[in-house]
């Protein structure tokens, strides 16, 4: 359950939008059921006020599409962002994607975000409800109530948050946390600890999966150009099919490669996969690299900083010892 | 109508797999069904229904359609079809039984699309009854009925039993060699008023088409819902990759060092490059592509197809969206019935 | 079952004659490998062809169906394909199918009407199928009127054609106009749109129009202001095609698809459309 009440958020998001210091709000819309929660631009206060959800399924982060949004905006945006929303936020606004001017940021605390496929496991299909109160309640249709732990059924990214503190806002409800000790590189270390073979095994596996959609690609706040690589014809490599098994996986190594330093770990890409592929692994591995070859380095952390992979210094690791598997 | 105890699948199976390659809903790695091919020892999913549809059998993600040998200023092109095997995919939801009477009326109509035409000849549906839907179920939307599914046979399964009707001529004969022992249809009945029963129940029942259909562009296209509905659209395909009535693709070529092959994959009318051409696209934002796709299904088909809607209530997208848009929320709010 | 007739396979074609219309439009002539025409065709109809490994793109046949021996296609280089073909030498093999859509109704809408054709530009290409076709079965039809403009005199398409043929036809009148004044030009200066105001046409005409947007917008509203009505004036569109069958689904507007449904639409059907063609 989220410390800070749906109430406060809407409170503040109808008093600034009525005295004119926002002209819109970046927030979470109710769905169909409790669960499927859509990111909404909210302009009016009745809106916001029987529409606008916080709770524990408001996962999705708004950073990517404040590089839309502010361009059109005729004057300031409201957006709510989540600890490691911000990391995101920052990360764009070092690569100059948005206008600071254009956005008003409120911080608030996220005790994190639960996964519906875990809820499902337990609960089977037929959700008839779902309450996120002390623990999450869920009603089915088959006359079923389960009680379960939020702990429990968080996404990867919650229970490996790797932050809880904001590093950008203009304002903050609630109390700021603390950056995180977490265990997010324990996955990418088994990969490591695996043979050629078994890796190669491992990622056909997985990739092998992918229907290329693109929603990694279109929910990365770090895939942000005006025409992307894989959607320009004269770039040689467009293609809306793998033309043999090869080239499936390279879609998804060469985005890897494209957001290597630039990637905060937001973890938006496994969570819209529609196969479930635990692509966070892939830049995970990309960050844990650098913060091995070039020491600790969290994109998104301070706006304006040299990430290490665009920033040469004399002290720079040797291609030739990162290929011999040796750390700086 | 014929009857078998559940354990007797296995044996079903490797006797229809004696003539034809058998597919049937099996769990993955991940817990999720995806339709795999049988041998001794693969186990029928529990799950409601697979991630990806079925029209992946008739109309693959990527398919080559031909080969050209280039030399100097000759072409040669190459017929590379080959007929289908024979196959049977069991376990088919009346959902997904249902998207093939959509897509037989875009694919089959003159001129004809042998590609898609060889694989139905050579396909057997065996439907599976639902007995448990999810709450992104609404198929009795478009007057679906899920606990009676359609295809060349039907199948309902009870806690140890499955019965057995074909509804077509493929059906019978694949039924005729089964040798199942004959049965009434009172278990059948039982479970099939059970199931309405829950139907009802469903958070989506009364989703209806009242306010869409054929002839009704002029009403809903200019609606300035579509803005909001589509604002934080990402323009990805998912929704129409896991959709088992989308079929709209793209018709590519790649040159293999060999010759050129020229093959067809699945394409998104979400995509920006959708209608991009050398001078100019009729679609330029996502307000238009994201209306394309839902006036599409819920209008342009009904128009040419009498009154047939393109959606069947499979709830995929529901599932899939990543960001949680989908044809309910569209008609909800379009429709306005909500 | 043996497989079927497929429709998204081609033949191979051969580019038998290359002319250079102007500085960005080419008219290649195309046969079959043994020297005959590919296939029949209508007025107004489309062909797929491609160059394999480079693509495949929609192209109208600008020939006559009354031309039995050949098809041509006036080509601007706009795009990969385009570019390609500019390329191309006579002896070139290519690939087309067809033929496409619904052609202009030449057989019966507009027989004994007096008709009125307006091009700009490469808009003349398809037009010039049904011209060639109503000037063959001249007595089929009324006063033919040709209102025909371009950038300059260069960019004039079939400029040959149309004074040593068309415009010594009886009956038929040649209105030519180039947009700026140019050396050795001494026929009419404007805007097409402008000129079919000035020559200000009576209203018992059926109008083909073809061209760039823009053209067609200001000349459909000079008709109109001439008193025109939707249901005299025809148009052919252009939008993204692949299959070019009707199942692709990229050219589908509304609940038509400009390549089987279309291209030729008269203004009263576009009007049922959702505007985003």
């Amino acid at each position: 359950m989220q410390k800070i009440s749906r109430d406060i958020l809407v409170e503040k998001a109808i008093s600034m939008l009525e005295n004119g210091d926002v002209c819109s709000v970046l927030g979470w819309r109710k769905g169909e059921f409790d669960y499927d929660i859509t990111p909404a631009v909210f302009t009016d206060k009745d809106d916001i006020k029987n529409n606008f959800v916080w709770n524990d399924f408001c996962g999705a982060n708004f950073s990517k599409y404040l590089v839309q949004k502010t361009r059109k905006a005729e004057g300031k945006i409201l957006v709510f962002l989540k600890p490691c929303d911000t990391y995101s936020f920052n990360q764009l606004l070092t690569e100059h994607r948005f206008d600071r001017e254009k956005v008003y940021a409120i911080g608030i605390p996220c005790e994190g975000m639960v996964d519906i496929n875990k809820i499902k496991e337990i609960t089977g299909d037929g959700i008839s409800s779902i309450d996120c109160g002390d623990k999450i309640t869920v009603n089915t249709i088959y006359g079923d109530k389960f009680d379960i732990d939020a702990t429990n059924v968080l996404s990867e990214r919650c229970i490996n948050c790797k932050s809880k503190k904001h590093v950008a806002y203009d304002e903050l409800i609630g109390d700021e946390g603390e950056v995180l000790e977490s265990n997010r590189f324990d996955e990418v270390t088994k990969l490591e600890q695996m043979t050629p073979d078994e890796r190669f095994a491992f990622w056909q596996n997985e990739l092998s999966k992918c229907i290329r959609c693109n929603a990694c690609r279109d929910i990365c706040p770090a895939c942000t150009c005006e025409k992307c690589v894989f959607d320009n014809p004269k770039s040689g490599v467009e293609n809306k099919a793998a033309a043999n098994s090869f080239e499936e996986k390279m879609f998804h190594i060469i985005r890897a490669f494209h957001v290597a330093g630039r990637c905060t770990d937001c973890g938006e890409c496994s969570r819209v996969c529609p196969q479930h592929i635990p692509l966070h692994l892939l830049n995970r591995k990309f960050i844990k690299d650098i913060d091995g070859f070039y020491g600790e380095y969290q994109a998104g952390d301070e706006v304006g900083s040299r990430a290490p992979l665009v920033n040469y210094t004399t002290e720079d690791i040797e291609a030739a010892d990162i290929f011999e598997g040796r750390d700086n | 109508m014929f009857k078998c105890s559940i354990d007797s699948l296995d044996k079903i199976f490797a006797e229809i797999s004696k003539n034809a390659t058998v597919y049937l809903p099996v769990d993955n790695d991940d817990g999720k069904a995806v339709y795999t091919k049988w041998e001794n020892g693969v186990k029928w999913s529990n799950e409601l229904n697979t991630v990806k549809s079925l029209k992946d059998f008739f109309f693959p993600q990527v398919e080559n359609l031909m080969e050209f040998k280039v030399e100097g200023k000759n072409i040669e092109i190459k017929d590379i079809r080959t007929e289908s095997e024979d196959f049977v995919v069991f376990g088919v939801r009346a959902c997904d039984v249902r998207s093939f009477d959509i897509l037989d009326r875009v694919f089959l109509v003159e001129p004809c699309d042998s590609y898609y035409a060889n694989r139905r000849e050579h396909g057997v549906i065996i439907s599976v009854a639902c007995t448990r839907p999810s709450e992104t179920c609404f198929c009795n939307t478009f007057g679906i009925d899920a606990t009676s599914p359609n295809g060349d046979i039907t199948v309902w399964k009870t806690e140890d039993a499955l019965y057995w009707n074909a509804n077509t001529e493929k059906g019978k004969a694949l039924l005729d060699k089964l040798n199942l022992d004959e049965c009434d249809d009172s278990a059948v009945n039982e479970q099939k008023a059970k199931t309405a029963e829950i139907m009802k129940r469903l958070p989506l029942a009364s989703l209806t088409t009242e306010n869409f259909g054929g002839g009704k562009t002029d009403e809903l296209f200019n609606r300035p819902e579509w803005k909001t509905l589509s604002e934080s659209c990402l323009g990805c395909g998912t929704c129409t990759f896991v959709c088992p009535t989308c079929q709209c693709y793209d018709i590519k070529e790649f040159n293999n060092g060999n010759g050129v092959i020229r093959f067809r994959c699945w394409d998104s009318c979400m995509y920006s490059d959708f209608t991009k051409m050398a001078h100019g696209n009729n679609r330029l934002s996502q307000v238009e592509r994201f209306r394309q796709r839902f006036m599409h299904k819920l209008v342009y088909y009904p128009e040419n197809n009498e009154g047939i809607f393109g959606c069947v209530g499979c709830g995929r997208c529901l599932a899939k969206c990543p960001i949680s848009m989908n044809i309910v929320k569209v008609m909800k709010t379009i429709g306005g019935n909500d | 079952m043996s497989l079927m007739k497929e429709p998204l396979i081609p033949v191979v074609g051969v580019i038998t004659d290359v002319r250079i219309d102007t500085p960005d439009i080419k008219t290649f002539r195309v046969v079959t490998p043994d020297g005959k025409k590919a296939f029949d065709h209508m007025p107004g109809q489309c062909a797929m062809l491609s160059i394999p490994g480079v693509g495949e793109a929609m192209f109208s046949i600008t020939s006559s169906p009354t031309n039995t021996e050949y098809m041509e296609f006036s080509i601007k280089k706009c795009g990969c394909v385009t570019e390609w073909l500019h390329q191309a030498e006579v002896g070139q093999q290519i690939t087309l199918r067809g033929p496409y859509g619904k052609n202009f109704p030449v057989d019966d809408a507009f027989v004994g009407q007096n008709l009125l054709f307006v091009a700009g530009g490469v808009g003349l290409a398809p037009l010039r199928s049904v011209i060639n076709y109503c000037r063959h079965y001249r007595e089929r039809y009324g006063t033919i009127d040709i209102v025909y403009g371009s950038r300059s005199k260069d960019d004039l398409l079939q400029y040959k054609e149309i004074i040593e043929e068309w415009a010594t036809d009886e009956g038929v009148n040649v209105h030519l106009t180039i947009d700026r004044e140019q050396e050795g030009w001494d026929g009419h200066v404007g805007f097409v749109p402008n000129y079919v105001k000035e020559l200000g046409f009576d209203t018992n005409k059926t109008a083909v129009l073809c061209g760039p947007p823009i053209m067609i917008k200001f000349t459909l509203d000079g008709l109109y202001s001439l008193g025109f009505e939707k249901t005299q004036v025809y148009t052919t569109l252009e939008l993204k095609m692949k299959c070019a069958i009707g199942k692709c689904g990229r050219c589908n507007v509304g609940s038509k698809y400009v390549c089987k449904d279309g291209p030729v639409f008269r203004f009263d059907e576009l009007d049922e459309l959702p505007d985003e063609y």
